[in-house]
């Protein structure tokens, strides 16, 4: 599953939040987009998971050698892609059953295994009888990354996963990511400002200031050689903005 | 019959009202809400009004049938379950809307998900409503015109009996509908403990 974006603009009533000449993203990346608070990562995210239809301009993805956008895409092209956000919402259910909402969305009824190795991956299986409310903070999360893993999706939106979370989960989060990238080919699109985790993950990074794009380029030359000196600049942990 | 008619009305105008935006919704929220607190004597009269010999559905002869008791109670019922409704479905997360969405959710399924997290509140109307009409008297003594075998009910029954001096018939009827409201009541508990089980 490919993605092309071309002159891209996205405004909130008055106000441009993105605007991006051109990107593309390949099948089976691991990309990262950094920048600080504001800068248009969630909202270009939202974009890429088809959630909203940009203002202006070209957002498509290819798949199965079709080009799909927001206004052409069917509910079964739209659910090749998922997406995890920051702050996960769960439905006052159980564990289990809040891993298995996709499934149950999609239709299907034998997916109790499917469940389990979903939970066993994000090491809560002792927690699957538990009720939702009672989970903490990083366990939350662990549950909207397994319902999302579990979808087996060709894309995986992963809007700031491990933001506010204590080092252990940050860990399993980030081995969740690269086991799905390694064993399963899945694309993933990561935002973070963290750009630690963004050159531990990533193998293209994207630097996005005030809704534009500043450099995109693999992860090594993001850090040890950026083109732009902004992305020097903010990569070395200096104050941009 | 009108407990159903205001539940399949109520719950689907409450939900919608909740989730979507469009000019005149204050002013139809604060309708919702004047509904709620509708004197049911005045519904009555509104509903007599129509469907008396002059009124413009006078011809359908339902004035002093149960048809005529249901459109009342119907009129007294529907504000609260949308209000309660609208309420409880507004205090769902609205993150979790745009997340279901983005886990595959279609619209649809997205409200359904809503309604469900929100359905304490939601059963709450419906208790509220079944409270309203099985507690009716004003309403459905006006246009059913209490007539014995026909269009007695219970409250205009008690009323009746209370009436003639019969205080021990009216205080037995009394505790009859004390313990049928009971029951309907632990039915709609019953069911919000269900549904908060697990998958």
């Amino acid at each position: 599953m490919t993605y092309d974006l071309s002159n891209l603009v996205h405004r909130y009533g008055e106000r441009t939040v993105l605007q991006i000449g051109s990107l593309h993203i390949d099948p089976g990346e691991i990309f990262a987009l950094v920048g600080p608070s504001g800068a248009g990562k969630s909202t270009l995210l939202r974009l890429l998971g088809l959630l909203e239809a940009p203002s202006q301009g070209q957002l498509s993805l290819q798949l199965n050698g079709q080009s799909f956008t927001y206004a052409t895409a069917s509910i079964a092209e739209r659910r090749q892609v998922v997406m995890v956000f920051q702050r996960p919402v769960l439905m006052s259910l159980g564990v289990r059953a809040n891993v298995a909402i996709g499934l149950r969305i999609r239709g299907e009824r034998d997916y109790h295994e499917r469940v389990e190795q979903a939970l066993a991956r994000v090491a809560l299986s002792h927690l699957s009888d538990a009720k939702a409310h009672t989970l903490s903070g990083g366990e939350m999360q662990r549950v909207a990354v397994a319902r999302a893993l579990v979808l087996e999706p060709k894309v995986l939106l992963l809007d700031e996963p491990t933001a506010n979370l204590d080092p252990y989960n940050v860990r399993i989060i980030e081995d969740l990511i690269r086991e799905q990238h390694q064993t399963y080919g899945t694309t993933i699109i990561l935002v973070t400002h963290n750009v630690f985790q963004a050159r531990r993950l990533a193998t293209r990074v994207a630097l996005l200031l005030d809704g534009g794009l500043v450099e995109v380029g693999p992860t090594a030359q993001l850090f040890d050689s950026p083109r732009d000196p902004r992305t020097a600049q903010f990569m070395s942990g200096e104050l941009v903005y | 019959m009108a407990l159903a008619i205001s539940t399949v009305l109520g719950i689907p105008l409450g939900a919608w009202l909740a989730l979507t935006r469009f000019p005149g919704k204050r002013l139809l929220t604060t309708l919702i809400y004047t509904g709620m607190g509708l004197p049911p004597v005045v519904a009555g009269l509104v509903v007599f009004l129509f469907l008396s010999r002059s009124g413009p559905f006078g011809d359908l002869g339902w004035l002093f049938t149960i048809k005529a008791m249901v459109i009342a109670q119907v009129i007294i019922a529907t504000p609260l379950i949308i209000g309660v409704t609208m309420s409880s479905v507004a205090g769902v997360d609205p993150a979790l809307r745009p997340q279901l969405r983005a886990l595959g959710a279609t619209g649809w399924q997205a409200t359904w998900a809503q309604l469900f997290e929100a359905r304490f509140g939601v059963i709450v109307g419906i208790v509220a409503g079944f409270g309203s009409i099985i507690s009716e008297v004003g309403a459905v003594m006006l246009v059913g015109g209490n007539i014995e075998g026909r269009t007695r009910v219970m409250t205009t029954a008690i009323v009746l009996e209370s009436r003639q001096g019969k205080f021990d018939l009216a205080l037995a009827l009394g505790i009859i509908l004390l313990l049928i409201s009971f029951v309907a009541n632990a039915v709609l508990v019953g069911l919000q403990g269900r549904t908060g089980g697990h998958a």
